[in-house]
């Protein structure tokens, strides 16, 4: 996983709230044999709308997704977390999130920034007056900020030790466990040589 | 204090052990299939990270392949991307793997101990909740879900926490011709779907030790269906013998090293269990269910319940539902159930004895009008001894379909599959609303009554048949 410690990238404003895992991404998109690909299915129901936030060009490049309270909620799928990475989002920033998908996000390297319900306000309205703005998120300072001057928006967001030492770290619960790799080699050694194998040398 | 047969191979497992956290646990062996794969190899991929212990996994064609014209192209198209994305992903991170037309190609859970891979006190896992198969021998096995595919392929290991442990004590003899199967469905219906919640069970007591092998994997497969996390049974002479020789065993000195160590693997008599539970094998009748999940079961010699007839609400409400989708009432003798198809296979008896214990039922005998009898070997290997023994005539003679080596029907993801109304009584283990196919009605049954209920078309145990005239 890569590390994560502050990105600057365009704002995308979601004026939406409990946006559920089914509308991140349908049913129907789940059949792949893929991690990847999932970018189609993001929003499906939603893309066909011309005025939908994702089809003008102006949020072509989006990075921080700005949605409204309870984001991610409903079925466990972890293919909501690889659709939104998939499409190019590396932040999810919102007042509340589903707790499943608060784990698959941290598991994955999605960072789920969680801030108070007014700042996601002065974010959409400041990212729908100037189309194509930029957000920055630092995980170190645990900050979001935007725009300049007296209008510029700073404030803390939440996110629990844990995950945000993992995602600083760039370690997946994968590469936890590879930083064991000492343990898991010297478990390894100790093997007793009868215990079966599935390919054999020569 | 001692240890129970669980503790012991745990503890043998721990790589690494911190206070609140999961232990580490080593993994001796992972069965992967086309179904539950490809994400945790597409994500191994986008990592950049090797498969660790290639010499660890073994990879097999079973939940998608077809069971006739399986030397053909498969026709669905989600199935044959699934099946060759499997071959694809073994080929590139140097996986072994027995295709389709391979004759070790079949279901995970027969192929792992067919081969002899699957040994006393090891951990195993899969991508399958139906990997507690594996525990007959007495290894800890659990199915997982794909990140943790994903994450046993990358490090060979998985953070667990540490399950409770129970006793399921079976003294007694199982009457005549009644089957491992009748006993597991029996324990079911007494301790609910939900009974073995967050236990790693040890099967024990004199009925088990009486059992084969095959009938062991019966028991352990289901364990899943009372909600346990693993089912085991402690290795002994039975298992040894069935182990000696297989491919995969260990030979010469190597065997008298693994058999010294398996026989240390029983549990302690001064070990203690979370929880116990003690059954007697003289109360288990051939046992058939009548509902939509594996506890909704009952004496083939008795009627449908009605819902009425149990004390918590949750459980009547759940007998209705159960009835309405059956389309059964209450009160109708089991017997008089008309069964439209006959399943015969699956990772719980879809094994050679299986297939022997069918054929010698049915030998003889026609296949009833109106019904039809699908035998599905649950291995490719078992479908060849089966031939050789000239099973495969005796299924054929009768008017049933003998087929080619999968999952099949036990859950339909290929195109056998119950069409809407359709009842089934099934050797399986899961009759889930539309399991077997979409508005599809399952029975779960023995082998036995399996046979006998094709000849008679409605639901029988052998006892039922008249006689086949000596010949
Ligand atoms: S036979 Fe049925 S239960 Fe067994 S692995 Fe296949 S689908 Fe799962």
């Amino acid at each position: 996983m890569e590390k994560f410690t502050t990105h600057t990238g365009v704002g995308v404003p979601l004026r939406r709230s409990d946006v559920d895992t089914d509308q991140i991404i349908p049913a129907e998109y789940l059949k792949r044999v893929t991690r990847t690909g999932f970018e189609d299915g993001l929003f499906a129901a939603w893309r066909n709308d011309p005025s939908f936030v994702l089809n003008r060009p102006a949020y072509d490049a989006g990075t921080v997704l700005v949605a409204g309270p309870n984001f991610g909620t409903g079925s466990s799928r972890e293919h909501a977390v690889w659709a939104l990475q998939n499409y190019g989002f590396r932040v999810v920033i919102s007042p509340r999130f589903g707790d499943i998908f608060r784990g698959n996000s941290g598991k994955a390297g999605l960072l789920t920034a969680r801030v108070d319900d007014k700042v996601v306000l002065r974010l959409w309205e400041h990212l729908e007056a100037e189309p194509g703005a930029t957000v920055t998120v630092d995980l170190e300072a645990r900050t979001v900020r935007a725009g300049e001057g007296h209008d510029a928006i700073e404030d803390s967001f939440d996110i629990d030790d844990y995950t945000r030492w993992r995602l600083l770290e760039g370690l997946d619960d994968i590469g936890i466990t590879l930083s064991h790799d000492d343990d898991i080699a010297a478990f390894e050694s100790s093997r007793p040589s009868w215990k079966p194998a599935t390919l054999h040398a020569g | 204090m001692g240890k129970t047969l669980a503790e012991k191979v745990w503890d043998e497992h721990v790589v690494r052990s911190v206070d609140g956290e999961p232990d580490l646990l080593f993994i001796d062996l992972h069965l992967i299939h086309e179904v539950t794969s490809p994400q945790a190899f597409d994500g191994l991929r986008l990592a950049g990270r090797p498969v660790r212990r290639p010499d660890l996994t073994l990879a097999t064609e079973d939940h998608n392949v077809p069971t006739v014209d399986w030397d053909k192209p498969i026709a669905d198209p989600v199935s044959r991307t699934q099946v060759e994305t499997l071959r694809t992903n073994c080929e590139e991170f140097g996986v072994r793997l027995h295709p389709l037309g391979d004759v070790e190609q079949g279901i995970v859970h027969v192929v792992g101990p067919q081969l002899g891979l699957t040994q006393p006190g090891m951990t195993i896992v899969c991508g399958d909740s139906h990997t507690a198969t594996h525990g007959a021998f007495g290894a800890i096995a659990f199915g997982i879900g794909t990140s943790e595919v994903e994450h046993v392929l990358a490090t060979q290991t998985l953070p667990q926490a540490r399950p409770r442990t129970m006793s399921v004590t079976v003294d007694g003899d199982l009457p005549e011709g009644v089957t491992a199967k009748d006993l597991i469905l029996y324990l079911i219906t007494q301790t609910g779907t939900g009974g073995g919640q967050g236990y790693i069970v040890e099967y024990r007591g004199d009925a088990i030790r009486a059992l084969s092998m095959e009938g062991r994997m019966t028991v352990c497969n289901m364990s899943i269906e009372w909600g346990a996390k693993a089912g085991m049974i402690a290795p002994d002479e039975t298992t040894f013998a069935y182990l000696e020789d297989r491919p995969e065993a260990p030979k010469g000195a190597e065997w008298d090293a693994a058999l010294e160590h398996w026989r240390s693997l029983a549990t302690d008599d001064d070990a203690v269990f979370d929880k116990e539970i003690a059954i007697d094998a003289a109360d288990v009748t051939p046992w058939v269910t009548w509902g939509t999940n594996p506890g909704q079961g009952a004496p083939l010699g008795g009627t449908i319940p009605a819902p009425g007839d149990f004390d918590e609400e949750i459980d009547r409400v759940a007998a209705e539902n159960a009835l309405r989708y059956m389309a059964l009432d209450a009160g109708t003798p089991l017997r008089d159930v008309h069964v439209d198809t006959v399943f015969v296979g699956s990772c719980t008896n879809g094994r050679l004895e299986d297939l022997r214990l069918a054929a010698e039922v049915i030998k003889g005998h026609k296949v009833a009008d109106g019904t039809r009898m699908l035998v599905v070997p649950g291995s490719a290997r078992v479908r060849l001894e089966a031939e050789a023994e000239g099973l495969d005539l005796v299924f054929k003679e009768a008017g049933a379909e003998w087929r080619g080596a999968g999952c099949s029907m036990c859950l339909g993801m290929n195109p056998d599959t119950l069409s809407p109304g359709e009842r089934s009584a099934s050797t399986s283990n899961r009759n889930f609303e539309g399991r077997q196919g979409k508005g599809g009605r399952t029975h779960l049954v023995s082998v036995p009554v399996a046979a006998a209920t094709a000849v008679r078309g409605t639901l029988s145990s052998p006892a039922d048949l008249r006689p086949v005239a000596a010949r």
